[in-house]
């Protein structure tokens, strides 16, 4: 029934929510950074740990998601990319191992490092992890040092093993960008979660502070993607050559694209006109909503219209494309018949959230909850 | 593309850290979150505060578990692609496909309703708290689920066919993976281990506030739950690891042998109740393997087939091959193994070249030779034996501490329905110190499902030597280090953390 193609450009969709949603939900991380800018006492910064920390688990989960349905759609660069990469994606699960015990033992009696270095922990999760993130999706336009040979095992061409990423200005600008996402969409989620009037007095400027920075990095990064030299495949031959402004054309070819990611960053900047601006509390659902679009949009035309989602920079023809790296059909299919589940998780997790949410977190709710952070 | 092996050794390595560390956490997750279930369950039903603190107290415990499981989790699943590259490629087709249902089914259940059960006894009903203890309890389990089919397929590969133009191997057959009967034994025997853990956990801290006199009442109370959850669970857990000892027989009987430290196989084969390896016993030689020995008769032909006369081949037979039984000899599996390498590059190359009756013709020896594949990339024979005295050893302390185990509960029941518990204080000491012993068992376990399996990353397919990521071995040392760094790091603060919270107790002295 479903052809090759449009099941891998199915789950080429999937993973592009799922790492937009992933990227959405990076309001945790931007918000551990936070911890000292919105908080100046002790009781508002552990209102704002405990807002957060009823939240990580499900962006730490989404990255999980994001992982595994790589791993089950297009293996082959799980096994590139990582493998390859090696560096970064450690110095990413470094970060991101850290995070996880830090909630809990921050201020647990007898927790050995003390407060301050689970703190710290939180803040290098929320500034390197989500920086190094950015940098190595960044690479998914700009590519990697990788070679993949006709059994189609992998290795890395250089023994920097990912970090010369880091030497690319537009991978840097990329991972810096998300950063002050993060840390914009933070301030819009204390704004939309808790309720204590001296943090939310604090809220506007860091929204502005931090989306401003993002939005000159969102266009230098936007501007970019769009003029830069793009690989393409022959869908014949899978010969991999390069076109110039490639990306432009897969919006114009695709004009519904450029709407959706347009309305997008529409619906982000009103979001955080609501939130700095007017201060209303549920801004971050149009930041939010067009977070996620945007982003769905900018990771989405990376595997559609002959495009390389993966370029290797020391061997065009390793590049990877959606279509020579999936998984089979056979796997494909009955992944697609799992991703129905996608709306009932979805389902689940917003009605779940919506009453947890229903009202406000405050420093006296969190003194008295039996379980806090 | 050939790896040193010191490369190999420390990918092994690391992988063995993280799955170690992990799993340190994960069966107290596993078993825990069901106690908690159980005991909100009384709560809901009697109204009784009391059981609503007990339930509170142990969820405490259990969150500084859970995060810590989670971290060295998410390493796991990434490590098969910054460690085992050519792995995720090989297989990725078909192991993939677990891990991302184990992400979608069970993930998000476990933190959208752990998040309810810990911050939502003040924002829903009792019984909508109540359904997310339990459902966090069914998402941590249908995790171990998944995840364990994926194993359970790399011990014994299903369901899937191998696809010479991606050269890969591709699923053919979803439900032959789902229900693979290693995966389910493995599933079972794992769960119902993770009950026992989490029983000893809660028995070993009951005891210690019954020791020292104090929470009396929480302790009593709660120590019948987790001694009645022990010892059903125990008798699951003896039943699996049956049928685990039968599928080795059936599909990895090196492994099965390496358990025994048997070299010579025989009829009517007994398992040996305790015993000392001989340190340096050689396949084929006609040393002793024990130093001493005390064995009963019969037994592991029993466990292994279900017949008491059956023939279980030792290493020696699985090495050297045994005609009569109709084994080959590992350096005959090599010969044909590396028929299949070869003629798969030979198939490339005429595919190449467009050669197309050379092609056919490659392609017809792959598919008669490739089901020995693995062995083609062996170098020595004995390289097909995985570390006998590890692997003996480890299940050996499996099996006395599970069966230690099941007389703990029954003792400890016995004596709370007599109401002499709290006097018995030398069973309450062996309650108190049983814990370490479930830890080491449970660790002892995976030692023998994975060193056992040994050289196969995938049983008699793929080796680790061929599995693992094209990286420089120093990148691997260095991460290797600092992830013990850091795991033991975060490891002593979890104790210390812990050993706190139990001594501060229930009423919060």
């Amino acid at each position: 029934m479903f052809e090759l193609l449009t099941l891998q450009e199915y789950w080429w969709l999937l993973v592009s929510i799922i790492g937009a949603m992933f990227v959405f939900m990076t309001f945790v991380q931007g918000g551990q950074t936070l911890l000292y800018t919105l908080a100046k006492t002790e009781d508002e910064r552990d209102v704002l740990v405990n807002s957060l920390g009823r939240k990580w688990e499900l962006t730490f989960t989404s990255l999980v998601m994001f992982g595994g349905a790589l791993f089950a759609a297009f293996p082959l660069f799980y096994a590139v990319s990582f493998g390859g990469a090696y560096y970064v994606w450690m110095a990413i699960l470094f970060c991101f191992i850290i995070q996880a015990v830090a909630y809990e033992y921050r201020k647990k009696p007898d927790n050995f490092y003390g407060q301050r270095f689970y703190e710290i922990l939180l803040y290098i999760n929320g500034t390197l992890g989500i920086f190094l993130i950015g940098v190595a999706l960044a690479t998914l336009f700009s590519g990697g040092n990788f070679y993949v040979n006709d059994m189609h095992l992998s290795r890395w061409a250089t023994q920097s093993y990912g970090l010369e990423a880091l030497l690319n200005p537009f991978n840097l600008a990329f991972g810096a960008m998300l950063v002050f996402l993060a840390r914009a969409q933070a301030a819009l989620y204390f704004l939309n979660n808790v309720d204590e009037k001296s943090i939310r007095s604090r809220i506007k400027k860091v929204i502005c502070t931090n989306f401003t920075p993002f939005l000159v990095l969102f266009l230098y990064v936007f501007g970019t993607i769009l003029f830069q030299d793009g690989y393409v495949y022959d869908t014949d031959t899978l010969v991999v050559s390069v076109e110039s402004m490639k990306f432009l054309h897969t919006f114009l070819a695709n004009p519904l694209l450029l709407v959706i990611i347009l309305a997008g960053v529409v619906s982000l900047l009103y979001g955080v006109y609501l939130g700095a601006i007017k201060g209303k509390i549920n801004a971050i659902r149009w930041s939010g909503t067009g977070t996620i679009l945007a982003v769905t949009v900018l990771l989405f035309i990376l595997g559609i219209h002959n495009s390389i989602y993966y370029p290797s920079l020391v061997d065009m023809q390793s590049s990877l494309s959606i279509v020579n790296s999936s998984g089979s059909l056979y796997t494909l299919k009955v992944m697609s018949v799992v991703s129905l589940l996608v709306p009932v998780v979805l389902g689940y997790i917003i009605y779940i959230w919506r009453s947890m949410d229903a009202t406000q977190i405050t420093i006296d709710e969190v003194k008295s909850d039996s379980h806090h952070y | 593309m050939e790896h040193t092996e010191l490369l190999i050794d420390y990918s092994r390595a690391q992988f063995a850290l993280t799955a170690l560390y992990h799993w340190i956490f994960v069966p107290l997750t596993l078993g825990l979150t069901f106690i908690i279930a159980i005991m909100e369950t009384i709560y809901v039903k009697t109204l009784d505060e009391k059981w609503k603190q007990i339930t509170k107290y142990w969820m405490g415990l259990l969150a500084i578990n859970f995060a810590i499981g989670l971290a060295t989790g998410i390493i796991m699943e990434f490590e098969f692609g910054t460690n085992w590259s050519n792995y995720s490629w090989i297989v990725g087709d078909i192991f993939g496909a677990p891990l991302a249902i184990e992400g979608l089914m069970a993930f998000f259940m476990e933190s959208t309703f752990f998040a309810v059960m810990f911050f939502g006894w003040n924002k829903v009903s009792k019984k909508a708290h109540l359904t997310s203890t339990w459902l966090v309890a069914i998402g941590s389990n249908l995790s171990a689920l998944w995840i364990l089919i994926a194993n359970g397929w790399m011990q014994h590969p299903v369901g899937m066919k191998f696809n010479p133009d991606s050269a890969r191997n591709e699923m053919e057959n979803f439900t032959e993976v789902i229900f693979n009967p290693n995966a389910v034994a493995k599933f079972l025997h794992t769960i119902s281990s993770g009950y026992v853990l989490a029983s000893l956990f809660v028995i070993s801290i009951s005891a210690w506030y019954l020791l020292k006199k104090r929470d009396v009442a929480f302790a009593k109370k709660s120590i019948v739950v987790a001694a009645s959850f022990g010892l059903i669970t125990s008798m699951m857990m003896l039943t699996t690891g049956d049928e685990s000892a039968h599928q080795d027989a059936l599909n990895q009987p090196m492994k099965l042998a390496a358990m025994e430290g048997l070299y010579r196989g025989e009829n009517r084969a007994g398992i040996v109740a305790f015993g000392i390896l001989e340190n340096d016993k050689e396949v084929g030689d006609t040393k002793d393997p024990f130093k001493f020995m005390f064995e009963i008769p019969g037994a592991l032909s029993f466990l292994g087939y279900h017949d008491i006369n059956a023939f279980v081949p030792g290493i020696d037979d699985l090495v050297l091959g045994n005609k009569k039984h109709n084994i080959l000899s590992v350096k005959e599996k090599m010969v044909i193994g590396k028929q299949a390498v070869k003629a798969l590059g030979d198939y490339k190359k005429y595919k190449k070249e467009g050669n197309t009756l050379a092609m056919d013709k490659a392609l017809k020896t792959f598919r008669a030779t490739s089901y020995l594949m693995g062995y083609g990339y062996l170098k020595d024979p004995k390289d097909a034996v995985p570390d006998v005295a590890l692997t003996f050893y480890s299940f050996h302390i499996m099996v006395a501490a599970g069966s230690w185990f099941l007389v703990l509960f029954m003792l400890i029941l016995y004596y709370s329905m007599k109401n002499e518990l709290t006097k018995k204080k030398w069973l309450l000491r062996l309650g108190l110190f049983t814990l370490p012993l479930g830890y080491a068992a449970q660790e002892c376990g995976w030692i023998v499902a994975e060193v056992g399996r040994q050289p196969w990353a995938i049983q008699d397919l793929l080796p680790v030597g061929m599995a693992t990521s094209n990286v420089a071995t120093t990148s691997v040392m260095i991460t290797f280090w600092l992830f013990a760094v850091l795991f033991t790091a975060l490891l002593v603060a979890e104790v210390k953390i812990m050993l706190k919270q139990i001594s501060i107790g229930p009423e919060g002295h």
